[in-house]
């Protein structure tokens, strides 16, 4: 049977179809879908969320040295915290068979950096492949499982954002059931200890040598004769648009087992050809080695290496081809941010913190750090998962080493303090500076699309589960001053702060009030009650002050032709917002 | 087998863009199209700006239109389709939805709303404006706006020969088929 699938999916079909027992993961556009579809598969796997991706890589080291097939999950930046465990598993190996799946964003359309993650494989020594289409990504983790299982390594595959969100036409198998491995105690191969590792380290030389072997025959290495005036070198998505521009007035070298590079191969191809191009995003990872070998090439003397490149690119660039576009001025339009949605209960907070004009607020990764934006602009730096409260601590130690009156408000994330918050909070409390930690509790991982978090009380495959209290576990850190709060009630929170920012002691304010998007849980609506409510603007009573407009929710809107400020019935949330910042109580909730 | 088609579907997150792509791509491919698809989500969830690239024909490569490239393009927004207008083919159809979703800056008051947009890109390209959320309201079911654009997409891309009933059937939840049907016709019937 066919079916369109998004790389994702196709991902997800293939760890079904590989026999795959267990999956864990950390949401991170653009990977998130992976571990989603294979949650769906409930008889067959076991899909976990992880609270961070090194708990997750290292949930699967554990499975595949006890024997049994497991894939871990990450966007790109995801590896960077899990690349510990990364290194020291490239020494194990594995038992049973492990892969291990980066989404790396060229374009950096949803992440912090485009890093190009094929420098892990590199680095840490390990095979990689990379699908060039959704078909390729579902057969690919089956052949990284007989890979693992056949050398005993763990295997990358390493996708991008078009690759993961792109669909395509994807031929379905059927599952293979793969028995476990028989799991021995063997601390010469299992233990990291100096003496072994030195020994292992040999054994990572010897097994690189076996799979340069392996890359130089792979199937997914393919050569495709056409026209020799032109070679074209390409992998992944590159490999798409290149086919798109030149067609069949060039022969071809697709690279899907791109580590080890199969130089073999690249001679044999180049040797043939008479001007060869190596087209790859973002690095010239390919190039380097190319070069290195001896062999002339353009590459990224002409590609750009920032950004995605696209078939428009390509043709512009090496083939000098400049299409007429139709006239445009790009200028007339606005700009259309991304914004906190209606009723999202960070906003009240951020605006809170607006207000107050000696803050350094030490920001995070999630839907908050729309905070840093106008009209709000509430945040003065936002680095990586975890860093506001332990950047927080540091800048706090800087103005009062300098004697610099400014307090630190460190904004984090409910799946964010999870996943590296917790061990930050432990350093100022245990180095003690005088922070206010808000932790935004919004009961979900909001930014990546809704998913469960050890706070929730849910798993990934929907059972019941322990609920994370973030009160007792800050308590357990040693923070004293905890107050937990209801963000949308705008004294409530002021008040919260005035104390938290007047105590000399590290504190930390929970503001626990659900996403607007959840879908509430059982234990939600026990907790938070339904509420379908819609606020409406009184026009007589509106002064036209723009108040509520500050507090940058989308669904007001400013009519400049009254004067009037009016609410859009469809996008309000009824988070009451607004009506409480409206100084002549114009707003109100909406009786009918 | 036809040359390959490129159709842009672009809007605001939050507009069902998603669906209508998806049920525009599952019929091309049942009837026998090689298909691609490509969108890019993630932070336009937060009402930023969207598009679904979609190519069919006999052979597909990338899943990406470049600018220059589409057949069609469809915006269920005004000022999106001047917005990304540049992916349009000369001599291409934009069809736009006859709606305006001010984005932030606009709300907030700092700049207005552009005008003039849909008159300037008429001077290019082949326009056609649907009033979808009106005939939408009409069917008192303002949801189903994406299916008025879909139907009225479907009829300029002459693809009416596939059995779209069948597979809107099989896509959209129970609750929601009766509506979204209506929509679909009343949308291949807004334009000719
Ligand atoms: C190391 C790493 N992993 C994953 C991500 C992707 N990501 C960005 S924010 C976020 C979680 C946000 O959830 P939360 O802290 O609950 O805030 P919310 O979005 O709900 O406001 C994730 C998973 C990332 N940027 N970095
Ligand atoms: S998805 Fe939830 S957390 Fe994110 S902006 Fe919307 S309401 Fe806020
Ligand atoms: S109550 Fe006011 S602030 Fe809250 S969602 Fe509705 S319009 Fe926006």
């Amino acid at each position: 049977m066919k079916q369109l699938m998004t790389g994702n999916e196709a991902i997800a079909r293939g760890a079904y179809e590989a026999g795959i027992r267990f999956a864990s993961a950390y949401p991170g556009t653009p990977s998130t879908e992976i571990l989603e579809n294979i949650a769906l598969y409930k008889d067959d796997i076991v899909a976990e969320w992880a609270p961070n991706e090194k708990v997750a890589l290292e949930a699967v080291i554990g499975y595949s040295i006890a024997g049994g097939r497991a894939i871990a999950s990450m966007k790109q930046v995801g590896l960077n915290v899990a690349a510990d465990p990364l290194f020291s598993f490239a020494y194990t190996g594995c038992n049973g068979s492990a892969v291990i799946i980066t989404a790396d964003e060229p374009g950096i359309h949803s992440s912090q950096t485009e890093q190009d993650n094929r420098y892990y494989a590199k680095m840490a020594k390990l095979p990689m492949l990379e699908p060039t289409d959704s078909q390729q990504a579902k057969d690919m983790v089956i052949a990284a499982c007989e890979i693992s299982e056949k050398y005993r390594t763990p295997v990358i595959i390493r996708m991008t954002t078009r690759i993961c969100h792109s669909k395509s036409i994807v031929e379905l198998g059927s599952r293979r059931e793969v028995p476990n491995k028989e799991y021995k105690k063997d601390i010469w191969q299992f233990t990291t200890m100096p003496a072994v590792s030195q020994k292992l380290r040999f054994q990572l030389e010897e097994r690189l040598k076996k799979l340069t072997e392996e890359a130089n025959n792979s199937p997914f290495n393919h050569i495709e004769w056409n026209n020799k005036s032109i070679g074209v070198i390409a992998n992944g998505i590159a490999y798409q648009y290149a086919k798109e521009v030149f067609g069949e007035e060039a022969s071809y070298l697709r690279i899907g087992f791109s580590y080890p590079i199969p130089m073999e191969l690249i001679t044999e191809f180049a040797s043939r050809v008479d001007t060869l191009y190596v087209i790859e995003e973002v690095e010239p990872f390919l190039e380097e080695e190319i070069r290195a070998a001896g062999i002339e090439c353009h590459g990224k003397d002409l590609l750009p290496r920032i950004g995605e490149l696209s078939p428009k690119i390509i043709e512009e660039t090496i083939k000098g081809v400049k299409k007429e576009l139709l006239p445009m001025q790009p200028d007339k339009v606005t700009s259309r941010p991304p914004v906190l949605c209606p009723g999202c209960a960070h906003r009240a907070v951020f605006y809170e913190l607006s207000k107050r004009k000696d803050l350094f607020i030490s920001g995070d990764i999630g839907c908050y750090g729309l905070g840093a934006l106008p009209p709000l602009s509430a945040m003065d730096t936002c680095i990586c998962m975890g860093a506001s409260v332990s950047a927080g601590h540091g800048a706090a130690k800087a103005f009062k080493g300098y004697n610099l009156d400014k307090h630190v408000v460190s904004v984090i994330g409910d799946s964010t303090f999870f996943h590296s918050g917790m061990t930050s909070l432990l350093n100022v409390v245990y180095n003690k500076s005088k922070t206010t930690t808000v932790i935004l509790d919004n009961r979900i991982t909001g930014m990546t699309g809704h998913q469960d978090h050890p706070g929730t009380g849910y798993t990934a495959q929907g059972e019941e589960s322990q609920e994370a209290s973030i009160e007792k576990i800050v308590n357990s850190l040693g923070v004293n001053d905890v107050k937990t709060i209801n963000p949308l009630q705008l004294t409530e929170l002021h008040e919260a702060i005035d104390s938290a920012l007047e105590n000399p002691e590290p504190s930390v304010i929970i503001a626990r009030w659900p996403c607007a998007l959840k879908k509430l849980s059982a234990k939600d609506k026990e907790e938070f009650g339904k509420h379908v409510k819609r606020y409406i603007v009184k026009k007589e009573q509106c002064i036209g002050c723009k108040k509520c407009i500050r507090t940058g929710c989308p669904a007001l809107r400013y009519d400049k032709g009254n004067k009037k400020v009016l609410i859009d019935p469809i996008m309000c949330n009824g988070c009451s917002l607004c009506a409480q910042v409206c100084p002549v109580g114009a707003i109100v909730l909406d009786r009918k | 087998m036809v040359k390959v088609k490129s159709i842009l579907i672009v809007g605001v997150g939050g507009q069902g863009t998603l669906l209508a792509s998806k049920i525009l791509t599952q019929g091309l491919m049942e009837t026998g199209y090689d298909v691609k698809m490509s969108e890019i989500h993630g932070m336009s969830q937060r009402g930023g700006s969207v598009s679904a690239h979609i190519r069919y024909g006999e052979r597909v490569y990338s899943p990406v239109i470049s600018e220059g490239e589409a057949d069609i393009l469809l915006s269920f927004e005004e000022m999106e389709a001047y917005r990304w207008l540049n992916y349009l083919k000369p001599g291409g159809k934009a069809i736009i939805n006859n709606y305006r979703l001010p984005s932030a800056p606009i709300l907030t008051g700092q700049t207005d709303y552009p005008e003039g947009l849909i008159e300037e890109m008429a001077k290019n390209v082949d326009v056609i404006m649907v009033n979808a959320m009106d005939i939408a309201l009409g069917l008192s079911f303002a949801k189903s706006m994406n299916i008025v654009l879909l139907g009225a997409l479907i009829k300029i891309a002459e693809l009416n020969n596939i059995n779209w009933e069948n597979i809107i059937r099989r896509i959209v939840p129970e609750k929601y088929l009766e509506g979204n049907l209506r929509a679909f016709e009343a949308g291949m019937n807004s334009v000719s």
